[in-house]
């Protein structure tokens, strides 16, 4: 019912919006076409992708309280409110942390609250002037800027909003329940990028399928709103959280994915307003970004981010080894940017020992000298994870390999680098990941008459006695 | 005394005389021992920044080693059960017995003698040699690997340089021309063998040490690398004997130093007013501190260098001290 | 005809000379070692594993156990780590601090070594006399954490602790003392002629092998490689300071011993020039959450711990606790080049050969 208030109210605020905007907008695509391409929208979205889940716990917390203050005040009142609201998000979001920090009850607010303070406080001042000019219809320069900014706002909203409810009920209708159970713990737990990516490759997909006219609209209107997109953004998730969440009550891992969904649409948005933006140049190039699916997103996000200064090493390292081996020996590739931006590949496991091998005597890799060896259990499936380094030349990648974590078997790099000898043994040992062809594979740590892999997530510790 | 004594008809009374006379002289030693082995803990514990020994017994801990000893002797007597165990018991008794039996030819004054037998210094090298068997019995006995290679190790130490001991010793037999000891101090009396036999001293000092098993040729015992080498599966009393024993050649070989190249208990030039009894334990301490000293401060030999040392160094050396002892003497008739 | 048979015997885990529970099972022909081979485990915690169920500030204490000789650098490790997976900055006072606190801790731990390899090796006052020293390093660093050996000291975003009144000026003093006391232990042990015939040419491998064998630290600068990741891959505030990275070329003990030499008085530069630009006063931690949450991903961060890289590998899903912890310890890579070492060596050069290794057993063990 709550949610239902909010998007009746939304929609009020896109109705009232409209005029403001329409009144606005020549101006604004002036201006908007000068900012378009421009860095704010590149690295709001970088930091979209980067805290993806504490945002969408705020977002949902943000939407509440905008609820009850719609409730408490009049439509004009809640408008002032909204903006000052966004705003404030907006400040938090330019603060992750400090978001943070309230969201964990911290008693001390950082100086970026009292700002936001401030800024809630002038928003609302400002927002009662324009409410009373927009009644007046006076059109004062600082009026319409401010109109500008609010109309945006909830347009964006409005469409977002859609978009999302249309990828929500998209999603729910196409995926079968258990399916998207699953889905959502692959979300939720994959740490990698990549399963992200495609998540919300999905989501486009049946978004774009739902509502491409909206989101169309919704990027245009993102492209003309430049510096309020990122308003839009959170505003659209905070509602599509709202929605989703009442939506699919009944079921907490439903929430957890409609979370992720709210996320998602916001993020295509994103994506799309480039791909149509690219599209206006080059329409067929567009329609291949779009159909490329979550290889073109992921390479898009990937540029998007910043460009690494190891990109050129990794673009390299790819380029030689495909050229080598081969196109299908590489499973994924990107700068981990967590990582002091590593070149990281993911290689196929039938490729894993033939890649390995080519790294180390390639000239131009030649990566002699191995830092790590070790395994992860990610529950779906088992990594290992190399970290390689070149004495010669310098540089550094990580190499990793998923392998099927029901039968554990990968080829030893041991003979390759007499280093990784124990490391393979106490992956073997406390994993339980086989190393084929390894000297001397024993439990290293453990002995060989120790029950069961430690390391393991569902490891359950055994005991004679009991 | 002990002359007449040896001459005498045998008989029950001769024998308690004699038995008495060795109990003393046990005392004495282990009287000695006991205080050096405290001076020695006491010493390194100066030369490393220590305290040593300062709680039982006054703040010198002068009853330290009493207490130790005294809690080997009351220790369980343990033997492993694979051990060879006749041997294993007899191995100790081996190795202590020559210890005290060496002790008997030293001079340490010209009236304190136990036996002043012509071939002393004979007698001394072929004594103490048999304490070896002891080591290795010892070692063989336990049963356990790293007693076994401590057990060869020592002989082969043992044997290694007791060739070089002798040879340096040849020297001075050549110039005293005698092998009895209190000979060889009077022939001191113009100037000491320290002084006419430099190298022979070095070679002999160095021997000496591989002799008595003391760092830096401590390998039958190397802590760090054998445990404790061949008495590592010793305890209580028995280990208490090998460590006497051990701390009694010191006794006996820092006192066949003196009387070789230190003049025995000969007096300085007009200093003799001071008695011959203080001038032998001055130099005998002299050497007990250089023993300790050098123990403090250098590392540990491996074992094929010190047999490449003994049998590459030290033995060619001290053959071409021999010779030139005896060309010098042929030549000019000095000395 | 003599029948000679080899003989299999077990160096540990309980000997004075594997630094910890460290067992060696040995075939030897005499003295000669036929076959080496190591067998650890004797201390692993599972370490990795309770991480798993920790909050990131709660497994500080567990890598101060992991290498208790320098507990500082592994300390760091792990907060370098999440703070690189989190991007925060570290308050320029708290980087002195960690400097500081880790460059100590590494001369206090070249100071072990030096002490308990010179015992390995038969000589026993050297390791008094670096205890003595390593005392003062300990006060010094017991004033700043109030431990002794598993410090606890630094946190996600900074230091727990501020230099207390007076701290910084015993630091000062301490450098030239320890200059000076380095003179006598030259004189006392290096070029003595015993331990030259000890250690010269005695577990001798390549570059090559020793890149093979993932060797790093002074292991690997031994052998030629100048490489330090202190200089090389620069974290904390290390390339404010000058200082060089001791090389030798023989590869040998020998050589291993003058770097780790060198390298003391090289953290004794580092130590002069960081307490001579020492921040008056600043905050000691960066404005960090209250529960660290490292972002979703992974992490792969490596510096030089005394004993070699040491490395810190984060998989975090986004919660307060990592998803996955792994440490890569210098001296459990270290130690697979033993086995090749020993074979046909003497039995006495064991001792030399894994002393020379430097490793710590609760680092090899995890």
């Amino acid at each position: 019912m709550s949610d239902e208030k909010d998007i009746e109210l939304a929609k009020k605020k896109a109705a009232a919006a409209a005029k403001a905007k329409a009144a606005a907008m020549a101006k604004m695509r002036a201006k908007e076409i000068q900012k378009a391409g421009g860095t704010v929208p590149v690295n709001s979205m970088g930091q979209d992708q980067e805290a993806n889940q504490p945002e969408a716990e705020l977002e949902g917390q943000a939407g509440q309280s905008d609820l009850e203050l719609a409730k408490k005040k009049a439509a004009a009142a809640a408008k002032a409110k909204a903006a000052a609201l966004s705003m404030k998000k907006e400040a938090e979001k330019a603060n992750p942390i400090s978001s943070e920090q309230q969201d964990a009850e911290n008693s001390t607010p950082g100086p970026e609250i009292t700002t936001a303070e401030k800024d809630l406080e002038l928003a609302k001042k400002k927002a009662a002037a324009a409410a009373k000019a927009k009644a007046e219809a006076a059109a004062k320069a600082k009026a319409a800027a401010l109109a500008k900014k609010q109309g945006d706002a909830p347009s964006e909203e409005g469409d977002e909003k859609a978009k999302a409810i249309a990828a929500a009920k998209a999603k729910a209708a196409a995926a079968a329940k258990a399916k998207a159970a699953a889905l959502a713990k692959k979300q939720g737990d994959a740490p990698s990028d990549e399963g992200d990516e495609k998540a919300k490759a999905i989501a486009a997909a049946k978004a774009k399928a739902a509502a491409a006219a909206k989101a169309k609209a919704a990027a245009l209107a993102k492209k003309q709103g430049d510096a309020p997109s990122e308003e839009g953004d959170e505003k659209a998730k905070a509602i599509a959280a709202a929605k989703a969440k009442a939506a699919t009550a009944a079921k907490a891992k439903a929430a957890a994915l409609a979370k992720k969904q709210g996320d998602a649409p916001s993020e295509e948005g994103d994506e799309k307003a480039k791909a149509i933006a690219a599209a206006k140049a080059k329409a067929a190039a567009a329609a291949r970004v779009r159909a490329g699916g979550k290889a073109a997103v992921s390479s898009e996000a990937a540029e998007e981010k910043k460009p690494s200064v190891n990109q050129p090493l990794l673009d390299s390292y790819i380029e030689i080894i495909e050229k080598n081996l081969g196109a299908d020996v590489l499973e994924d590739s990107y700068i981990n940017s967590l990582s002091k931006d590593v070149p990281t590949i993911v290689v196929k496991p039938e490729a894993y020992y033939k890649t390995a091998q080519f790294l180390k005597y390639n000239e131009r890799l030649s990566f002699d000298y191995l830092s790590e060896l070790h395994g992860t259990d990610y529950e779906t499936h088992m990594e290992v994870y190399v970290h390689l380094f070149s004495y010669k030349n310098r540089h550094s990648v990580a190499l990793k390999v998923k392998i099927d974590r029901m039968e554990p078997v990968i080829e030893s790099l041991a003979p390759l680098w007499q280093g990784a000898n124990w490391p393979e043994s106490e992956t073997y040992d406390l994993l339980g990941i086989k190393f084929i062809n390894h000297p001397d594979l024993k439990r290293i740590m453990l002995g060989e008459s120790w029950v069961g892999y430690p390391l393991r997530k569902d490891y359950e510790p055994y005991d004679v006695e009991v | 005394m002990v002359e007449d004594l040896l001459a005498s008809s045998p008989g029950l009374l001769n024998f308690g005389i004699f038995f008495l006379l060795a109990t003393v002289l046990l005392l004495v030693i282990l009287g000695f021992v006991t205080y050096a082995i405290l001076a020695e803990r006491k010493v390194m514990g100066f030369m490393q920044l220590r305290q040593g020994p300062n709680q039982v017994g006054g703040r010198w801990g002068l009853l330290q080693t009493v207490a130790d000893v005294l809690k080997l002797l009351i220790k369980e007597d343990t033997i492993p059960k694979s051990a060879d165990r006749p041997l294993f018991i007899l191995a100790p008794v081996i190795a202590f017995a020559p210890a005290f039996m060496v002790v008997a030819v030293i001079p340490f004054t010209d009236k304190l003698q136990f036996a002043d037998i012509g071939v002393g210094l004979l007698y001394y090298i072929a004594i103490s040699g048999i304490s070896t068997v002891g080591i290795v019995t010892g070692g063989w006995a336990s049963n356990n690997k790293y007693a076994l290679l401590g057990g060869m190790r020592a002989a082969a130490q043992m044997i290694s340089y007791e060739i070089p001991l002798v040879m340096s010793v040849l020297g001075v037999i050549l110039l005293a021309g005698s092998l009895n000891l209190n000979d060889i101090v009077d022939a001191q009396s113009s100037g000491w063998y320290i002084l006419k036999q430099p190298i022979g001293f070095i070679i002999f000092l160095v021997a000496s040490i591989a002799e008595l098993n003391r760092t830096p040729f401590d390998l039958p015992e190397a802590e760090s690398e054998l445990v404790a080498g061949f008495h590592v599966e010793y305890s209580g009393f028995r280990w208490a004997f090998f460590m006497l024993s051990e701390y009694v050649y010191l006794f006996a070989m820092a006192s066949l130093t003196t009387v070789l190249f230190l003049g025995g208990w000969g007096p300085l030039p007009f200093m003799d007013f001071i008695p011959g009894a203080v001038w032998f334990s001055l130099k005998f301490s002299l050497i007990v501190f250089l023993l300790i000293w050098v123990r403090v401060t250098l590392p540990r030999l491996r074992a094929d260098q010190l047999m490449e040392f003994g049998w590459k160094v030290l033995l060619p050396v001290a053959l071409a001290n021999i010779f030139l002892t005896a060309l010098l003497k042929e030549l000019f008739n000095f000395m | 005809m003599i029948r000679t048979e080899e003989m299999l015997l077990n160096v540990g885990p309980q000997h004075p000379s594997t630094h910890g529970v460290f067992r060696l099972v040995i075939k030897i022909d005499g003295e000669v070692i036929k076959e080496a081979t190591p067998v650890i485990g004797y201390l692993h915690r599972g370490t990795e594993k309770l991480a798993e169920d920790l909050q990131y500030t709660q497994i500080i204490p567990y890598t101060d156990r992991m290498d208790y000789l320098s507990a500082m650098t592994n300390n760091y490790v792990i907060c370098h780590a999440v703070e690189t997976m989190m991007n925060i900055q570290v308050p320029e006072r708290a980087e002195y601090l960690r400097v500081l606190a880790m460059e100590l801790g590494r001369v206090a731990s070249h100071l072990v070594w030096w002490g308990t390899y010179l015992l390995d090796i038969g000589a026993v006052s050297p390791f008094l006399y670096a205890f003595r020293e390593r005392e003062m390093i300990i006060n010094l660093l017991t004033e700043l954490s109030g431990a002794r050996l598993t410090f606890n000291y630094m946190r996600v975003g900074g230091v727990k602790w501020d230099a207390p009144e007076g701290w910084i000026e015993k630091v000062r003093e301490f450098v030239p003392y320890m200059r000076e006391q380095l003179k006598g232990y030259h004189q006392l042990v290096t070029g003595n002629e015993i331990f030259m015939k000890r250690v010269k040419g005695v577990g001798t491998y390549s570059k090559e092998e020793a890149i093979n064998y993932s060797l790093s630290g002074a292991n690997l600068r031994c052998t030629g490689v100048k490489w330090d990741l202190r200089k090389d891959e620069p974290y904390s505030i290390y390339d404010r300071f000058d200082f060089d990275v001791p090389v030798r070329t023989e590869g040998d003990a020998w050589a291993r011993y003058e770097c780790r030499m060198q390298e003391i008085v090289e953290s004794l530069k580092i130590i002069e020039q960081a307490a001579a630009q020492f921040p008056a006063e600043g905050e000691i931690m960066a404005k960090v959450p209250k529960i660290i949450k490292a972002p979703k991903g992974e992490a792969y961060v490596r510096i030089e711990s005394p004993r070699g890289e040491i490395g810190c590998y984060i998989a975090s899903d986004g919660k307060k606790e990592p998803y996955r912890l792994k440490f890569r310890r210098p001296s459990f890579y270290n130690l697979q080049i033993l086995p090749k070492l020993l074979k046909g060596e003497n039995m006495a050069n064991l001792i030399t050969i894994l002393g020379a290794i430097d490793i710590v057993l609760g680092e090899v063990d995890g």
